[in-house]
């Protein structure tokens, strides 16, 4: 090993000292804070609810909680919704977020644009919870800004005709305002690492930019593409603060039915809650795994 | 001959009014407190406030406290992996990872639920951690800390990559360095551009943070922003502004640091 052999380079010390001190591996020692730290405040946390969950009032295994998920008609819905909604904003800001990284980096726009696009995408990725949720009333609630230009301009209140941002399209668009921002800025380096000679040899060989992109480009980005969808799947799913700041816990998505359930057992069986948050981790793990694996498939052709 | 990008743009100008409009919308609405005239009085109003100055006093507090246990723990723990033990690196990666398997609402019920009764170790016998300001504050920070982990540790990661760290270190111990003063006088000073990226993102996080703050019933800014815009309309538009406007410095700072080595990829208080 490797590893054994450089400890001794560095410090010969060491390897003089007496046998039984040297077989204690100090070297461990130092990741020691770590993963205590990590044991205390995120495998134990977890493992509570993971227990739980297998668990009744009695504190006897069973699975009967994860039969109760399937069953009640609320919870049912719950995590349908939940589904739905980071579906459509995965695939909407998927889209979206992907035109605008063509845009900026193959697309032939100014390098200013560029600048400007990364870093608004920086900051509005990591804008959310109350104030976006408060951007989002002033503009498209009740009397919001955009509301009232429809109102006067078009003589349309969007309201009557069945918008409402305290609704399935309202939270969607707000959630989007995070979702492709994030598309942008992991897209962009993928875009970017489409070599130029490709584009010059499918040229030379006679093929038109639709055929370039459709037997060429989208193949070699396909794997980014669907492996960050997924990743901002994951990202809408886990998301409470904005939800809960828009509607106020009004809709019922899996991470406001939690907040409840920590807020008073609103399910009426604390073993029950567990199941909820496991279902809700094990749809995140899936989630970053199949991101993981695909971006490391891209990575192959880009890089 | 080049053709005018057509498409481009037209993407270009949708993004832009998608990300302009309800700042602007927010803008707008901020500035309209006093009637008839666009005037300040919102912003004011909100940033006089006791309530206000309290609970962004003690967010900031809490990134603080955030950044520093966030460094002392990953720091070294990086640092070792890399000179002396990488055949542990793929477990601290899955590790770091983790936090975004386990979204915010479903730690803070782990840490509720564990913490939240007397905690028997051996003989040891820890009070419930939330029944005392102190005691919530600590599982504050250390929920912050895990939230914050994932790009902490991929900052400093990055930056130790870009160093020849085995070459330092055997160059300093030859010197007669120590492991505090290696540490301290060589590798934290070459990581000096990941950290302070590191520490912005953290900060701009912690200041945002909702979930946790909310369900440990902490006095932070998000809650109290939150609350404020339950009985409050002008203010809390305000508020929101000033938010952005602190985002937008963080993230401005950080791609001045690493002189956009590094691309920040949010998504921790959503």
């Amino acid at each position: 090993m490797s590893e054994a052999l450089d400890t001794k380079r560095l410090n010969p010390a060491l390897v003089r000292k007496k046998s039984f001190i040297r077989r204690i591996p100090w070297a461990w020692l130092g990741v020691l804070p770590f993963f205590l730290f990590t044991f205390a405040f995120l495998i134990v946390p977890s493992s509570t609810l993971f227990i739980g969950s297998f668990q009744n009032a009695e504190g006897e295994f069973t699975l009967e909680n994860f039969l109760q998920i399937t069953q009640r008609p609320n919870i049912v819905q719950a995590y349908w919704l939940s589904i739905r909604i980071s579906a459509a904003t995965a695939i909407g800001g998927g889209i979206f977020g992907f035109l605008l990284a063509y845009a900026i980096t193959v697309g032939g726009l100014p390098r200013w644009v560029r600048n400007i696009l990364t870093t608004f995408s920086g900051v509005a990725s990591n804008f959310a919870g109350v104030p976006l949720a408060f951007a989002f009333i002033s503009t498209l609630g009740r009397t919001g800004f955009v509301t009232a230009i429809f109102r006067t301009l078009f003589d349309v209140n969007i309201y009557q005709h069945g918008f409402n941002l305290y609704s399935f399209l309202g939270l969607s668009l707000t959630y989007m305002y995070f979702q492709f921002p994030l598309m942008v800025l992991i897209m962009t380096p993928a875009l970017d690492g489409l070599k130029r000679e490709w584009r010059e040899a499918s040229e030379n060989l006679g093929a038109s930019t639709l055929q370039y992109w459709r037997y060429v480009a989208l193949p070699i980005l396909l794997p980014s593409l669907l492996g960050t969808m997924i990743l901002l799947f994951g990202n809408a799913f886990g998301a409470y603060a904005t939800a809960f700041a828009l509607t106020g816990g009004l809709l019922n998505l899996v991470t406001i039915m939690i907040g409840a359930q920590i807020r008073g057992d609103v399910l009426h069986n604390p073993n029950l809650g567990y199941a909820l948050a496991l279902g809700m981790v094990i749809v995140m793990a899936i989630s970053i795994s199949g991101y993981t694996w695909l971006q490391r498939r891209s990575e192959k052709w880009l890089r | 001959m080049k053709r005018f990008p057509f498409w481009s743009w037209l993407w270009f100008v949708m993004g832009a009014l998608y990300f302009l409009l309800p700042l602007y919308g927010t803008l707008d609405f901020s500035l309209r407190m006093q009637r008839g005239t666009l005037s300040l009085m919102a912003y004011e109003s909100a940033l006089s406030d006791p309530q206000f100055i309290r609970s962004f006093s003690f967010s900031t507090q809490m990134a603080v406290y955030t950044i520093i246990i966030g460094f002392l723990l990953i720091v070294p723990t990086a640092y070792w992996v890399h000179l002396r033990l990488p055949r542990l690196r793929p477990v601290i990666e899955f590790v770091t990872l983790l936090p975004f398997v386990i979204p915010a609402i479903v730690l803070v019920f782990g840490l509720i639920r564990t913490f939240g009764r007397p905690l028997t170790i051996g003989a040891l016998t820890i009070p419930p951690l939330t029944n005392t300001v102190m005691g919530s504050n600590f599982l504050l920070i250390a929920g912050y800390v895990v939230l914050a982990m994932p790009y902490l540790y991929r900052a400093v990661d990055n930056g130790l990559r870009a160093m020849d760290v085995r070459t330092l270190t055997e160059a300093a111990l030859s010197l007669g360095a120590s492991w505090p003063t290696i540490l301290a006088r060589v590798i934290f000073p070459n990581l000096r551009s990941a950290l302070l990226s590191g520490a912005l993102l953290t900060f701009a996080i912690v200041i945002g943070e909702l979930t946790i703050a909310n369900f440990l019933a902490r006095p932070a800014f998000a809650p109290y922003l939150a609350v404020l815009s339950n009985s409050r309309a002008y203010e809390p538009a305000a508020l929101s502004i000033v938010s952005f406007a602190l985002t937008w410095a963080a993230m401005v700072l950080i791609d001045l640091v690493t002189r956009g080595r590094q691309s920040v990829l949010g998504g921790a208080g959503h």
